[in-house]
């Protein structure tokens, strides 16, 4: 043990002063490992700030709210059996309230109705379009994730007298009011004046593809008063308990089927949706686009350690009368093989700790010139790229490295 | 000569060949370097063994310093059979039981007299501040005590075949294992460094020479002629026939 700690502390000096002896060489040489590194780190952010994104996106949806929608999250063949589903209306909630109050034990805690629509909204001179007007109870509240920027959602008393009050989105008041706070002032939506009272903060895009921001939620008895034609309608329960998720949707496809009115050889007409069930039609697509993306950057790391491997045979090929000096001196086969696996692995380490810190100033100029795009640079990613450096120079210096330990002494001491 | 063998004590047996042969396959042809060679070599004897090339003495010397096995036949080092054994224990037996001295010197370039002497005790597993000490002392003996720092580029070519004889010495080997150690020197040198070895020889060491050379041939106490793959002449072999017939 002794001996391989004493061993090992010679190979790694051998290595230094290799590479110092050298400098072009192994400087052009662990080029391709740090245009490697900074290849993979780099997808390596992209793909962990994707997958943030894509679950933060996710936590809109709540991991403990189930969906009583029309069509279910995901793909469908057979679409034409859900076009003509009867629409889920927004009674349903009460009816569902009364039932799980009435219900002792029931898993479910409370029912929300809403209604959508898209409408353009006003302010004075300023209009924007294309905003998702909701339509819902005030203890929405209670299944959204979203904080309030200020001001405040509707309370229950506005909610019962259909109000005209309303809370808009971060874009809606960045839009209408970019140098005054929205609060109190009217807005106008298809000519019905609606007092703002509340603005939500900052939600982002849902994967990108449409902002969460674009949104103004307003008493659903105000939304059926103007907008009922054309709108869609869902309900939102909550569950008490999200480790009992699959028993609160056995309960509320009994409850729904029930409040349905639908015989017991039916199949259901409704879709309860739920935020995991989304994520596992979603993950398959987002690994396949990450394990592509690694698997292209990878390419250039296995070029990278080519060109280590090559080295090391060069190496070897150069100085294969003093490995036959050291194995007249005593080194064994293990003595050497080390010796020229650390020297391939310190290239390596060498060129990844060069490429991380290429990687992360890389990162930190794209992170200031575009901060909406998803980079994520986690010491986490320095250890696997370290690692990955280790395991390239191991990789790449076994062959020459074996070669080297398996040289016939004589003939290597007589080598010119 | 013989009368000079004779009137030291031999010492203790430390390398015990019988009969050792040792083919190359060259192409299609098998060259018989070693045709059956015995001989016995004992504790602080200096011996040269000499011939022309294609005598087989590379390869006698390749099998007496455990750089290589014999095609056939025992060989004993201090009563081991080395004949057995594999390539990590001839490693063990190369670091620990024989010093190499070799006619290009074979120093690592980039390493100081220090580094160069130190490298043995690493492959024997001993701690940096043992294998400074000996270093150093081992240099001092060989009268570079105020060289320790120097790189081989900055030594002259005696200097550096005195490196590599305190390199050979630094484990305490049974045998020191000489080729040709003078053939990159000039005379005056050459004649400096048998000196040493002469020196080596009265403190004890176990010497053994391999030249072409009569003149260097002539500081050892026996002499060992190979033609062939044979020994043509061994003027010390009396004393271990002696034994052997003591023995028996």
């Amino acid at each position: 043990m002794k001996r391989f700690l004493y061993e090992l502390s010679e190979s790694w000096r051998i290595a230094a002063a290799q590479m110092r002896s050298n400098k072009t060489r192994s400087t052009l040489t662990a080029l391709g490992v740090i245009i490697g590194i900074v290849a993979v780190t780099l997808m390596g952010t992209a793909i962990a700030g994707i997958q943030i994104g894509f679950d933060k996106s996710m936590a809109v949806f709540g991991d403990d709210v189930l969906y009583v929608e029309q069509w279910p999250w995901k793909r469908v063949d057979d679409w034409w059996n859900y076009r003509d589903r009867r629409k889920i209306k927004t009674d349903y909630a009460e009816q569902i309230n009364r039932i799980i109050g009435a219900t002792p034990n029931s898993n479910l805690l409370v029912a929300v109705p809403t209604s959508s629509l898209l409408r353009s909204v006003k302010y004075a001179d300023s209009e924007v379009s294309n905003i998702l007007i909701r339509g819902t109870v005030s203890d929405y509240l209670i299944t959204s994730t979203f904080d309030f920027k200020e001001g405040r959602f509707f309370n229950e008393l506005e909610s019962r007298d259909g109000a005209n009050v309303c809370v808009i989105g971060y874009d809606v008041a960045d839009a209408l009011f970019p140098s005054e706070s929205p609060l109190g002032k009217s807005v106008l939506i298809s000519g019905q004046p609606f007092q703002v009272i509340g603005v939500i903060s900052r939600q982002g895009t849902f994967l990108g593809l449409f902002s969460l921001d674009s949104i103004v939620v307003m008493p659903l008895k105000a939304f059926q008063k103007y907008f009922s034609a054309k709108s869609d309608s869902d309900v939102l329960i909550k569950v008490k308990d999200k480790t009992k998720l699959a028993e609160a949707r056995d309960e509320l496809t009994g409850l729904m089927r029930r409040v349905r009115g639908l015989p017991p050889e039916k199949k259901d007409d409704f879709s309860i949706n739920e935020q995991q069930a989304l994520k596992s039609t979603l993950d398959p697509i987002k690994n396949s686009i990450a394990m592509a993306g690694l698997f292209v950057t990878g390419l250039s790391l296995f070029v990278g350690a080519i060109g280590i491997m090559n080295i090391t045979f060069v190496s070897v090929k150069e100085r294969t009368k003093e490995i036959g000096t050291r194995k007249a001196l005593g080194a064994r086969r293990r003595t050497i093989l080390l010796q020229f696996l650390i020297e391939s692995t310190a290239l390596c380490l060498l060129g990844g700790f060069i490429g991380l810190v290429f990687a992360y100033l890389m990162c930190f100029g794209i992170g200031k010139a575009f901060p909406s795009f998803p980079i994520n640079f986690s010491l986490n990613l320095v250890m696997v790229s370290m690692i990955v450096s280790v395991l390239t120079g191991l990789v790449s210096g076994f062959a020459p490295a074996w070669s080297a330990s398996r040289l016939d002494p004589v003939a290597a001491l007589r080598y010119e | 000569m013989s009368l000079i063998t004779q009137s030291r004590p031999a010492g203790p047996i430390v390398i015990d060949i019988e009969n050792i042969t040792k083919d190359y396959v060259m192409g299609e042809e098998v060259v018989r370097a070693l045709r059956g060679v015995s001989m016995r070599i004992h504790s602080n004897e200096y011996i040269a063994i000499m011939g022309p090339s294609g005598s087989g003495k590379s390869t006698l010397m390749n099998m007496l310093g455990c750089l290589d096995t014999p095609t056939s036949g025992r060989y004993e080092f201090n009563g081991r059979n080395v004949s057995a054994m594999n390539d990590d224990e001839l490693a063990a037996i190369r670091n620990r039981e024989i010093g190499f001295v070799f006619q290009t010197f074979n120093l690592l370039p980039r390493a100081d007299s220090l580094r160069n002497v130190e490298l043995p005790l690493i492959y024997a597993g001993i701690d940096l501040e043992t294998r400074q000490e000996r270093a150093a002392q081992v240099l001092h003996e060989v009268g570079l005590g105020d060289r320790l720092h120097h790189k081989p580029s900055e030594l002259s070519g005696g200097q550096r075949q005195r490196v590599a004889i305190a390199r050979a010495l630094v484990n305490d080997p049974s045998i020191i294992l000489a080729d040709e150690p003078t053939g990159n020197l000039d005379s005056k040198t050459g004649e400096e460094i048998m000196a040493l070895f002469e020196d080596l020889y009265h403190r004890g060491h176990t010497i053994i020479l391999v030249t072409h050379e009569a003149d260097i041939a002539r500081h050892a106490r026996r002499t060992v002629h190979l033609r062939d793959g044979l020994i043509e002449s061994d003027d010390g072999a009396g004393v271990s026939q002696f034994e052997s017939i003591a023995m028996s």
